[in-house]
């Protein structure tokens, strides 16, 4: 299930300006990374690049290769939505449909790939809340709306959206900065979880986030405001926060913790 | 933007001070410097002359209250007022009717048999026909419009559809009768030759001033109306659900079934309603494109049609006070028509409301 995403020499426009130049790592399957620099470096932006979500926007394109164990994701005759269902994204804000129920939002994935069989729909649902954690507290009301819940409710219930069409891959941008901390925890064990199953990336803004649930961590910068974010230094984590190859992820992470 | 390299320099969950003064700069405020002292004293002296000032703005307030009471209780006295008109000059033309008012198809005020069945009949049906005619091609445009045209197409396209919407009634009911007629003759025909075996285009002619005529100008009418709400309907999406959709792997136009569609969906009903509202009373174009007959009959492309707005207009000048009465008794059905459209599209809207709320 989960794979490996390599990236090289990754640059990503909004029209004409450069928001990250030149990114090259590599992500291991079933591990978690997590992406983290100071507002602006681009993180999200290579994070959309990776599910192809930058292009959404008009006038954002990518430039470099992007593979998923190997097949380059941007090559001209990949599908789109293929590349998107294998590499599920976690949005900043939960985002639940507003319309649907919660079973409803667990299985819309689902549905749009075609599966229409009530049962398969009902086991997948089952399955995917309870990998996100959430089936206890929603079994008995799956056909209420799902923007009645909780913030942090929601959030895991946008997790079992993205993980019940069964990603490789899952990205996650901020998933907890619109979240209270007992939410927070939850998530984060959740991620703990889940990446028996799936490679995992996840942009934080919390240095002991990061600490807490990744493997290896990114440190992206931008050197001054109007210059592309880069990647500055990409290690197992502990090493990151312990004894940091660069000056600037030093600086960086020191400025948080005094 | 801040240089990333400087430390603390972003927004951050604990910003280093907390190191250095754990107890944030506010403990420190010293309760006896000068400036406090003098701000306690102030604050004491203040205390003892209260001048809260006179309410001078009581007689302001006071006129307003009485303005809104008074153009509220106005309004309903107007309401109330023309309601009584209505009845008292409808009554005596429903109890000289010799045949029952709601089931009677014919209008022959002279030997006092007349009814309505006919013309409500025709003006809900001739509405329906122009919805279903407007409202694909009205969310088509709106779509278009919201999610596929570059900005400046849809900017041009929007402004042109809004111009629709001014043109006056009756240049579109003359320019139904004395150009559009000609195009829907034709088609009625081929209707006929080709979909003839369904009912409503049975008919093997003649052709011309028919609903399909009279639906296809009220169509024309209500799109502009139906398109600018469903297109600000749909705009409204929001964008954090669009993106998950497409993040979860759907095309452009699974997006827009799975996130702007269901979203838009109350508002879409709404944009139908008063679409809705809007053809049922249409009156001059109508009564300029239908044929003005006075039969129940579910084919569109025969010559006839009416509706009891048209029949209205088709009348009013040459009728005696009784034939008046007649009329407007025939309006009050239609107001009673209306107001049960209105109210279904309410109870429609609020069932959903428990999805609504949760936004
Ligand atoms: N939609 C957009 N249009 C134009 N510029 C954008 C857009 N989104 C982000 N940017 C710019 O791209 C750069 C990187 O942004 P982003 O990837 O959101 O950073 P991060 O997630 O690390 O805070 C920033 O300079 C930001 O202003
Ligand atoms: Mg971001």
């Amino acid at each position: 299930m989960a794979k490996r995403i390599e990236a090289v020499g990754v640059t990503a426009y909004y029209g004409t300006f450069k928001a990250i130049e030149d990114i090259t790592m590599t992500i291991e399957p079933r591990s978690v990374t997590a992406l983290i620099g100071p507002s602006g470096c681009g993180k999200s932006t290579f994070l959309r690049s990776i599910n192809r979500m930058h292009e959404v926007l008009p006038g954002a394109r990518v430039e470099g290769r992007l593979t998923l164990d190997g097949n380059d994701i941007y090559e001209r005759n990949v599908d789109v939505t293929a590349v998107r269902r294998n590499i599920g994204m976690v949005f900043q804000r939960p985002n639940p449909f507003p319309t649907m129920s919660i079973f409803d939002n667990v299985v819309a994935g689902l549905k749009l790939n075609g599966v229409r069989k009530k049962s398969l729909l009902d086991d997948a649902a089952e399955k995917a809340l309870k990998s996100a954690n959430l089936w206890d507290e929603v079994k008995n009301r799956l056909g209420k709306p799902g923007a009645g819940l909780s913030g942090g409710q929601q959030q895991r219930l946008c997790i079992a959206r993205t993980i019940a069409v069964q990603p490789a891959v899952v990205l996650m941008d901020e998933p907890c900065s619109a979240l209270d901390p007992i939410s927070t925890g939850a998530i984060e064990d959740l991620i703990f979880e889940l990446k028996n199953e799936y490679t995992i990336i996840i942009v934080t803004h919390n240095m002991q986030q990061a600490a807490r649930v990744s493997d290896r961590t990114a440190f992206f910068s931008i050197s001054q405001t109007g210059d592309p974010g880069r990647l500055i230094e990409h290690d197992v984590t502990s090493k990151i926060f312990t004894n940091p190859r660069e000056k600037r992820t030093e600086d960086y992470i020191t400025g948080r913790f005094g | 933007m801040n240089p990333p390299s400087l430390p603390g320099s972003t927004q951050s969950a604990e910003p280093p001070e907390r190191e250095q003064s754990p107890w944030g700069p506010e403990r420190r405020l010293p309760e006896s410097t000068p400036a406090a002292d003098a701000a306690t004293t102030r604050a004491q002296e203040a205390r003892v002359p209260v001048d809260l000032g006179r309410r001078k703005s009581l007689n302001g307030e006071k006129l307003f209250r009485w303005l809104t009471t008074g153009s509220g209780a106005a309004v309903l006295v107007i309401i109330v007022a023309i309601a009584v008109f209505l009845i008292a000059k409808a009554i005596p033309a429903i109890q000289g009717d010799k045949v029952n008012f709601l089931t009677e198809k014919t209008w022959q005020v002279p030997d006092r048999v007349f009814g309505v069945a006919a013309l409500a009949f025709g003006t809900v049906y001739t509405a329906v026909i122009a919805l279903i005619i407007a409202v694909p091609v009205a969310l088509g445009i709106a779509l278009c419009l919201s999610h596929y045209a570059h900005r400046t197409v849809a900017t041009t396209l929007g402004f042109v559809i809004d111009l629709l919407a001014a043109v006056p009634s009756i240049v579109f009911g003359l320019w139904g009768r004395e150009y559009l007629i000609d195009p829907v003759r034709d088609l009625s025909a081929w209707l006929h030759k080709y979909f003839g075996w369904i009912p409503i285009f049975g008919s093997d002619g003649p052709y011309g001033k028919s609903i399909l005529l009279g639906s296809l100008v009220l169509a024309i009418m209500i799109l502009p109306i139906i398109t600018a709400l469903s297109r600000e309907v749909f705009q409204q999406t929001p964008k954090m659900n669009e993106e998950a959709a497409l993040a979860l792997g759907a095309t452009k136009w699974e997006m827009i079934r799975t996130a702007v569609l269901p979203y838009g969906r109350p508002g879409l009903i709404a944009a139908t309603i008063l679409g809705l509202g809007r053809a049922l009373g249409e009156t001059i174009a109508l009564a300029m494109t239908l044929g003005g007959t006075f039969v129940i009959s579910w084919d569109v492309v025969e010559v006839g049609g009416n509706t009891i707005a048209a029949n209205i207009a088709n009348h009013f000048g040459e009728a005696d006070d009784f034939g008046r009465g007649a009329l407007i008794a025939s309006g009050l059905v239609l107001f009673a028509i209306t107001l049960v459209v209105n109210v279904t599209a309410r109870v429609i809207i609020y069932r959903r409301r428990e999805f609504r709320s949760a936004l």
